[in-house]
């Protein structure tokens, strides 16, 4: 089974598959647990630190508010407490007043009046004509007479346009006086129209029953009531007096809402921000990371499929070469097993054949004392028993040969005359050849040195590159030719045959283990690798040349200094 | 008079036999043994064999072991082994033991002819001077 196919195997593809999965699974899980925990803490931290950022920023709005109410209700209970009501009844000296606030706070007080006790205003400064104005049935008139001092919800009043006002409260000879201040709502809004965050954050405020004291800075404004306002209340409360909820308005957006009551209670300050506004730094930075996170399993799964491809491939080559060691165990095995079987064989032939041989040479004795009618039939007797006699000893050869293969398996080193070596493995291959249609030719030089070298691994050597050419012949024929010369301290030997070549690219592996490219059970992919070995351990050197279609050539390269 | 007495020493009986006529055909006397313990007791009783052509490998006691007690018990006879080329180092053995010479099986009549007669020949001298020898000590005791 080639590499390809052993791969396609449903064994391997099913390894293949589980370890893909298991080098996902160990990959990706440790990757997507600690992203998620290091997203989840973020989110978290992140979450507080905007609560904690908006809620200062309510907080420093709300003593900013209550601030300017404060300074301004001061302003006006000095006034009221330096001077008296009939100094103040003096529309000059009120407008001079006035004026004096003006100079000091730039608009923010838009007039003064003096109200009595029957709600009609005595005197006016400012720019409305509002002299003996009747306030009696008004709402704040009622709740200014009663308490020292106040400061009323926006309205619109007599003049129609919005705007509060602050009361201080006084006694005159039994009766309760009113110096009343009208804040400009432009002034006051202005404090509150400063917070705007981001695209969608802005801040306004409402009184007890819901209503806007303060222009929304926010283009869409949705109807706000007292049912809001109580929501808001219930929200999340800090120590500080800052509330925290969320709430989705009819459109369906969802809302941050961050509140702190201001004027004693009687207002609250909201900032409303959308919450996809809000976070859009945490959204983004989440979609970073799972960005990163997507790319990190994208490089995981393609590494994790080529590694177990990869590495199944390994697995099925690691396979491939143990089966093949396996094969050449047994091979091995009946190798060893044929060889003393033919060491037995060809003892026990022996004997028949020497009978044989003896019987025909007493054959032979017997017909000298014969007379023979015709000499024909004499001279046939003889060429017979000569036959006898000749391949009496051609088995004995035969049977020598065998002995010799099955037996020599020593490899101690000798001076060995490397032409009658090669002289013997031609013999040895003389059949194969005939049989294959080969001529096997020799090209020896006679006065090559003794080479010091095992006598039976230069012959095993030779005889696999013999038997590899003749192969290569086996169906076309051709010519193997043997050739051996001196080079500087070498002895050359090359082994050439015009068979059909190696392609180019077996070229480099042909003496790699295993590597082999004869059917499955004819080749073992060792010989090669065998007289790798053999030549390499002699201190020489083994070299292939071949031109597909043209023949190869193998070169051995044996020193002839014995090798230290 | 033979030219030899020679004592064949196989296994193989039918070897054993044509062996035989085709040296006595050439005027050698021979004698026949199947193993190496007959080839022994032919030899204590027939003091004339000269040669013994002995096979290396018999059943029970092999050639070898035939070789030793013939150079301890009779070593004025002369021994050529016969043997298959597995036993090429056994004969060769053989010949460190004493042997003179060895043939391969199956092997050329006239070469074992011409072995036998020098073997033989060999044989005969050391006898002429040992016989020498003897008459020599004989005579300076006599003087």
């Amino acid at each position: 089974m080639n590499q390809e196919n052993r791969i396609k195997d449903p064994y391997y593809r099913s390894l293949t598959r589980k370890m893909l999965i298991i080098f996902i699974a160990v990959s990706i899980a440790p990757l997507i647990t600690v992203s998620g925990i290091i997203l989840n803490r973020f989110s978290v931290s992140y979450n507080e630190k905007l609560n904690a950022h908006l809620g200062e920023l309510v907080l420093k709005h709300r003593q900013n508010i209550d601030g300017f109410l404060l300074e301004k209700l001061n302003n006006i209970r000095f006034m009221a407490r330096s001077f008296t009501v009939d100094e103040l009844k003096n529309e000059k000296f009120l407008r001079n007043n006035l004026a004096a606030l003006q100079t000091e706070y730039g608009s923010v007080f838009e007039d003064l009046g003096i109200i009595n006790d029957k709600g009609i205003q005595d005197a006016y400064a400012g720019p409305f004509k509002l002299e003996n104005a009747r306030y009696s049935d008004t709402e704040w008139f009622r709740k200014a007479i009663k308490s020292d001092f106040f400061i009323s919800d926006v309205f619109l009043g007599l003049r129609g346009i919005p705007h509060f006002i602050i009361t201080v409260r006084q006694m005159s000879n039994g009766k309760p006086w009113i110096l009343r201040a009208t804040i400009s709502f432009v002034a006051f809004n202005s404090l509150v129209e400063n917070l705007r965050i981001g695209k969608t954050g802005f801040a306004f405020i409402l009184n007890s029953k819901g209503e806007f004291q303060s222009k929304p800075g926010f283009e869409v404004v949705h109807e706000k009531s007292y049912s809001f306002y109580e929501s808001i209340k219930s929200g999340r409360k800090t120590k500080d007096g800052v509330f925290f909820s969320e709430m989705t308005d009819a459109s369906g957006q969802k809302n941050l809402y961050v509140a702190s009551l201001i004027k004693n209670g009687d207002w609250i300050l909201i900032y409303q921000q959308d919450k996809s506004d809000a976070f859009s730094d945490l959204t983004h930075a989440k979609q970073i990371a799972f960005f990163i996170i997507l790319i990190g399993g994208i490089v995981i799964i393609v590494t994790a499929f080529l590694l177990s491809k990869r590495m199944v491939a390994r697995i099925a080559q690691a396979d491939g070469e143990k089966e093949l060691m396996n094969q050449q165990v047994i091979e091995t095995g009946k190798l060893a097993s044929l060889g003393e079987l033919a060491a037995g064989i060809a003892h026990e032939i022996n004997n028949p054949v020497a009978i044989m041989v003896e019987e025909a040479g007493w054959v032979h004795d017997l017909m000298e004392e014969e007379q023979f009618s015709s000499k024909e039939n004499k001279n046939e007797f003889e060429r017979a028993l000569l036959q006898i006699k000749t391949q009496g000893k051609r088995c004995r050869e035969i049977t020598q040969k065998l002995l010799s293969f099955a037996r020599k398996t020593d490899t101690c080193v000798e001076d060995v005359r490397i032409n009658d070596v090669i002289n013997e493995v031609i013999s040895f291959c003389v059949q194969r050849a005939k049989f294959s249609n080969v001529v096997i030719k020799s090209n020896l030089q006679d006065n090559l040195p003794l080479l010091c070298l095992s006598h039976t691994e230069i012959q095993q050597v030779l005889l696999n590159l013999m038997n590899n050419a003749l192969d290569s012949l086996e169906k076309r024929g051709g010519i193997i030719t043997l050739t051996n010369w001196l080079e500087g301290d070498e002895v050359v030997i090359s082994v050439a045959d015009n068979g059909p070549g190696i392609p180019r690219a077996n070229l480099a592996r042909i003496f790699d283990p295993f590597f082999t490219t004869k059917p499955v059970g004819k080749g073992t992919g060792l010989g090669l690798s065998i007289c790798y070995g053999i030549i390499k351990k002699m201190g020489g050197e083994i070299d292939v040349r071949s031109v597909v279609d043209a023949g190869t050539t193998f070169y051995l390269r044996v020193p002839t200094k014995k090798n230290d | 008079m033979a030219i030899a007495n020679i004592l064949l020493v196989d296994d193989e009986t039918p070897f054993l036999e044509t062996m035989a006529r085709r040296l006595n055909k050439r005027e050698f006397a021979t004698a026949l043994a199947s193993s190496g313990d007959e080839a022994i007791k032919l030899l204590e009783k027939n003091d004339d064999l000269e040669v013994v052509v002995l096979d290396v490998k018999m059943p029970e006691m092999d050639g070898l072991q035939t070789l030793k007690l013939i150079r301890q018990k009779f070593p004025l006879v002369e021994v050529i082994m016969l043997t298959g080329h597995a036993t090429v180092e056994t004969a060769i053995e053989g010949m460190k033991l004493g042997a003179y010479d060895y043939l391969m099986k199956p092997c050329d009549m006239e070469e074992l002819v011409v072995k036998v007669r020098e073997a033989a020949m060999k044989k005969r001298r050391h006898k002429e001077k040992i016989v020498e020898a003897q008459l020599k000590e004989i005579t300076m005791r006599r003087i």
